[in-house]
């Protein structure tokens, strides 16, 4: 894997100040690799800080510790440097009817990215070839189209050329098809991949929906409160998952391969009331069921490091997870 | 005796773009104690078929046909008879409580109010005391009865809807994409409150919304809509599983089943758009999108017959016992 | 469509100008008021144009008048005469000239200042904004009679100076609903998608906000010009326009100085109030029918 075109973040930390003194800890140390010919998924519920984490990494939302890189080249601070990065990192918002100027023409939305950068040559030609990339064609029927005129999936692939007319590298795409009716979504998500199959596009798609991640992902990350507390290949996470957390999602689905389901009570703390300890403690089924007595003190006073990138493959946040595994290593 | 039927309902709008029909056709019905999923996507009906029920549609909405709950007929009772209904024989639980709450109303009196408009020898404070207990019997604290709409989340104001629903002791509850817009985990909680109810008290429960997937986990049968019909119908994890309309079973494809192979890397879903109700294709209405469309798909329209079992399908290519899915 | 409309992005641009104005203008001609309006203030704009075809500037010479001492309307002067035995009619049409650039210009500089501080200060925000809605808000809360005749007092008669005085006493208003609307835009995703391409703070504000509140502007501005004439009228009625020249309030002045009231002549004072009246009407129906083409919240968004 080449890293001149890698998408990091390292020890990314967001933080909002609440009225009364409060600091909500939206983002609360991340790290996180997307390259080129890779989706990740990144999931979790809302409120976990997996919107602001995207808008970080576009560079809309200004990081209080860490940082984000491209290349290993960190994200400046200046104008100029921001908008070099935003030819190589793209986003593709939720719901497509708002992500469109009512008043542009789809011509007008491609071009708008074109006409940002300067890039004068074959504006017609490269918005052409946008469209027919994103799955609109002939892209000259829909020039002078008006968003209002497209259905729901149309206007989606429209925002998914206007980036990728830029070509770049990675897309950042937050809850892509979840404004979308169910038949069409199918259509969207298999432009994505194709986009990465035949064009070595990267892309994070930030999703709610496990399923989705099944479909599409090749790796996963499961977002609590502001922390990844699991990330590994689709097929490990999800299949055999081992954070309680992620354990409890998977087991809430239908048809799930975690046999019992655990419907966890209560719901996601505010990021300004983060637990101490392990944040996931107050809620995890493991401790409630008294299964986590060995390691209760770790739970209760030690906060799992920050996932580090790709030292291992699957990596879980969970004192648990860590004491059941040392053994079997050891007799193994 | 059947709780709720369906026989033959047509809706039709008219408006600007003239006569545009939004239900066609459909027969269904309800038992007490059972769950009753209806699936489809934007536009195929399925709300208008729910607001029917109550007849909370609009002027410009003509219904013909029978609902009947109990046996009375909905559509013909008189209004103060209606008004019975509307209180203690079926409520609808819609999606968006935010939009459906006063915002300027405590939580308690917003749960209390039916009860009171209902039974006027209710006391005001027997009635607070019900609804404390009622958002006690949908998991919030009583004292979340004193709050304001804004100071709940999503999943707490979606539980105060279902508390609202449950405060005259329905007979039937209609719940439109109850929990669409909650996440997983407060889906899972919600689901398993509602499924609970419908053991417990025996109401009949009929739930609407464009996951198949969630309705094959919590109904015992269901019904797929497309552009106004019933397609599909039968035991809902059957219906999900092994579809018998190609509709069907794209739109199950729609929600992969994690740990299937099949559909790893391989999202499901659908060419083109749904249809235009106004503008119908002739003979079977989803042909255009159909993959394994046959000659006679264009020239008449399939009646819904039985295929096996249980088990309904309006497909040409099903009825004659070929499979509906390719490859 | 032919290959050339399909290649060139000018000619796109021009036919989807094209298009967009002939759906505004299906919307405005479906309104009746607004037609009437607009016919209305043609017809005064075009009578305006051709006063001096109509009537040769020299009938407005107070030493070369023909007629008497307000003389009622007769067949030589259809609106009679005033103090100095000149025609109330060539008055009146001459008049409209005066009127209506006073009020159109007041209104373009107005609109001007507003639009700019509006769009900024709702755009770029913090202490900027904070500043600039204060100095909007203090100028809104001025009595501006008063303030225009303080300030007219202090920089001298003149036609720039009430066109002057007048843009400072409106522009308030402009900002508050520029404002406002500016921030409605602000929140809309397509900003953020904006952002997300690089769109620095001059391109967000021409490409996506300004076009988004110009149609609101253009309503609120044919509001405003009626509110500018009645201002000019008043400031001329109170001695406080450019003596050398001749506008529908300074008509009305030289008749209430010179005792028409009480000498019963109707025929100098109706003229030049129901003109004003008429404009002022004209203009505010065809402002309304824009208001209920261009403002979504009254047509029920559709985009």
């Amino acid at each position: 894997m080449s890293s001149d075109k890698v998408l990091t973040a390292r020890g990314l930390r967001v933080e909002f100040g609440l009225p009364g003194g409060r600091v909500a800890r939206a983002v609360d140390g991340v790290d996180l690799d997307v390259a080129p010919g890779e989706i990740v998924a990144l999931a979790g519920e809302s409120g976990c800080g997996k919107t602001t984490l995207a808008r970080t990494l576009l560079g809309l939302e200004r990081a209080t510790g860490g940082e984000v890189a491209f290349g290993n080249v960190p994200l400046g601070r200046s104008t100029k440097a921001l908008k070099a990065y935003r030819r190589q990192v793209q986003l593709v918002l939720q719901d497509p009817s708002g992500a469109l100027n009512p008043r542009h023409t789809v011509y007008d939305a491609v071009a708008e990215g074109l006409r940002i950068h300067g890039i004068t040559d074959d504006e017609p030609g490269r918005v052409a070839e946008a469209l027919s990339r994103a799955g609109l064609r002939p892209p000259e029927r829909f020039f002078l189209a008006y968003p209002h005129e497209l259905s729901g999936g149309q206007r989606q692939r429209v925002v998914i050329a206007g980036a990728l007319v830029l070509e770049p590298s990675i897309l950042v795409a937050d809850e892509p098809v979840a404004s979308l009716d169910a038949s069409v979504r199918g259509e969207i998500l298999s432009l994505l991949l194709r986009l990465k199959e035949d064009a070595g596009l990267g892309a994070l798609v930030i999703t709610h929906d496990l399923g989705l991640a099944w479909s599409i992902a090749d790796r996963i990350a499961i977002m609590y409160l502001g922390r990844i507390v699991e990330q590994g290949p689709v097929e490990q996470v999800l299949t055999e998952p081992r954070h309680p957390y992620t354990r409890a999602l998977v087991s809430v689905l239908p048809d799930s391969p975690v046999a019992e389901p655990v419907v966890l009570a209560g719901e996601l703390p505010d990021a300004s009331r983060i637990p101490g300890g392990c944040r996931f403690r107050p809620r995890c089924q493991e401790v409630a069921a008294g299964n986590a007595l060995k390691v209760l003190d770790q739970c209760e006073g030690v906060d799992p490091a920050v996932l580090g990138p790709d030292a291992e493959p699957h990596l879980v946040a969970c004192h648990l997870d860590r004491a059941l595994r040392d053994p079997a290593r050891m007799s193994g | 005796m059947t709780l709720l039927e369906f026989r033959d309902v047509h809706v039709t709008y008219t408006g600007s773009r003239g006569r545009v029909p939004a239900v066609r056709g459909v027969d269904l019905a309800l038992e007490a104690g059972q769950v009753l999923g209806v699936a489809g996507e934007s536009g195929c009906g399925k709300s208008t078929l729910a607001m029917a029920v109550l007849r909370l549609l609009p002027k410009s909405a003509e219904v013909s046909g029978e609902i009947l709950l109990d046996g009375e007929d909905l559509l013909t009772m008189g209004w103060g008879r209606l008004r019975a209904v509307r209180w203690t024989g079926a409520s609808i639980v819609f999606q968006g409580a935010m939009h459906s709450l006063n915002a300027v109303q405590r939580i308690g009196r917003q749960v209390a109010e039916p009860m009171l408009v209902h039974d006027k020898d209710l006391s005001a404070a027997k009635a607070a005391k019900r609804a404390e207990a009622l958002l006690e019997r949908v998991g919030l604290p009583p004292s979340r009865a004193r709050s304001f709409p804004h100071e709940l989340s999503g999943g707490q104001r979606q539980r105060v809807m279902i508390a609202m629903a449950l405060a005259c002791d329905p007979d039937l509850i209609i719940a439109d994409e109850a929990t669409t817009a909650l996440d997983v985990m407060v889906q899972a909680q919600v689901l398993q409150l509602i499924s609970g109810l419908v053991k417990e008290r025996g109401v009949g429960l009929v739930m609407i919304s464009h996951d198949l997937s969630v309705l094959s986990a919590t109904c015992d049968t269901a019904a797929v809509m497309y552009a106004g019909k019933v397609v599909e119908q039968g035991p809902a994890h059957e219906v999900f599983a092994r579809a018998r309309h190609p509709y069907s079973a794209a739109l199950g494809a729609a929600f992969p089943v994690i740990g299937d192979p099949a559909s790893r890397r391989n999202p499901g879903g659908l060419a083109g758009d749904p249809p235009d109700p106004g503008r119908l294709p002739e003979g079977c209405s989803f042909r255009p999108r159909c993959a394994v469309a046959v000659e006679r798909c264009g020239e008449a329209s399939p009646e819904l017959l039985e295929v096996e079992g249980a088990r309904l399908s309006a497909c040409f290519v099903a009825q004659e016992g070929e499979p509906v899915v390719l490859g | 469509m032919t290959a050339s409309t399909t290649t060139s992005p000018r000619a796109l641009a021009w036919a989807r100008r094209r298009q967009s104005f002939a759906r505004s203008w299906a919307a405005y001609r479906a309104q009746r008021t607004g037609m009437v309006g607009l016919v209305l203030l043609g017809a005064i704009v075009v009578l305006a144009l051709a006063a001096p075809v109509l009537i040769d500037e020299s009938a407005l010479s107070v030493t070369q008048a023909t007629g008497g001492r307000m003389e009622p309307p007769s067949a030589d002067f259809p609106l009679g005469t005033d103090e100095v035995g000149r025609s109330v009619l060539a008055l009146t049409l001459w008049g409209s000239r005066l009127s209506l650039l006073i009020g159109l210009t007041a209104t373009v500089v107005a609109i001007l200042i507003g639009t700019a501080v509006g769009v900024t200060s709702g755009h770029i925000g913090g202490a900027y904004g904070w500043f600039a809605l204060r100095i909007s808000d203090w100028f809104m809360v001025l009595p501006s009679l008063v303030v225009a005749i303080a300030l007219l007092a202090v920089l001298g008669r003149s036609m720039g100076t009430t066109i002057l005085v007048i843009a400072l006493v409106s522009w308030s208003g402009t900002t508050r609903l520029v404002r406002a609307q500016t921030l409605t835009v602000q929140a809309r995703p397509y900003l953020e998608r904006a952002r997300a391409l690089g769109a620095g703070h001059w391109h967000q504000m021409t490409k996506h906000i300004l076009p988004n509140v110009l149609p609101l502007v253009l309503a609120s501005a044919t509001l405003l010009v009626p509110s500018a004439i009645l201002m000019e009228s008043s400031l001329a009625w109170l001695g406080l326009g450019d003596p050398n020249v001749v506008s529908w309030g300074s008509i009305l002045n030289r008749a209430s100085d010179n005792g028409a009231v009480s000498a019963h002549a109707w025929w100098y004072l109706l003229p030049p109030g129901l003109a004003i009246l008429l404009v002022v009407l004209a203009f505010m129906m065809c402002g309304r029918a824009l208001e209920a083409v261009f403002n979504p919240r009254l047509r029920g968004e559709q985009g």
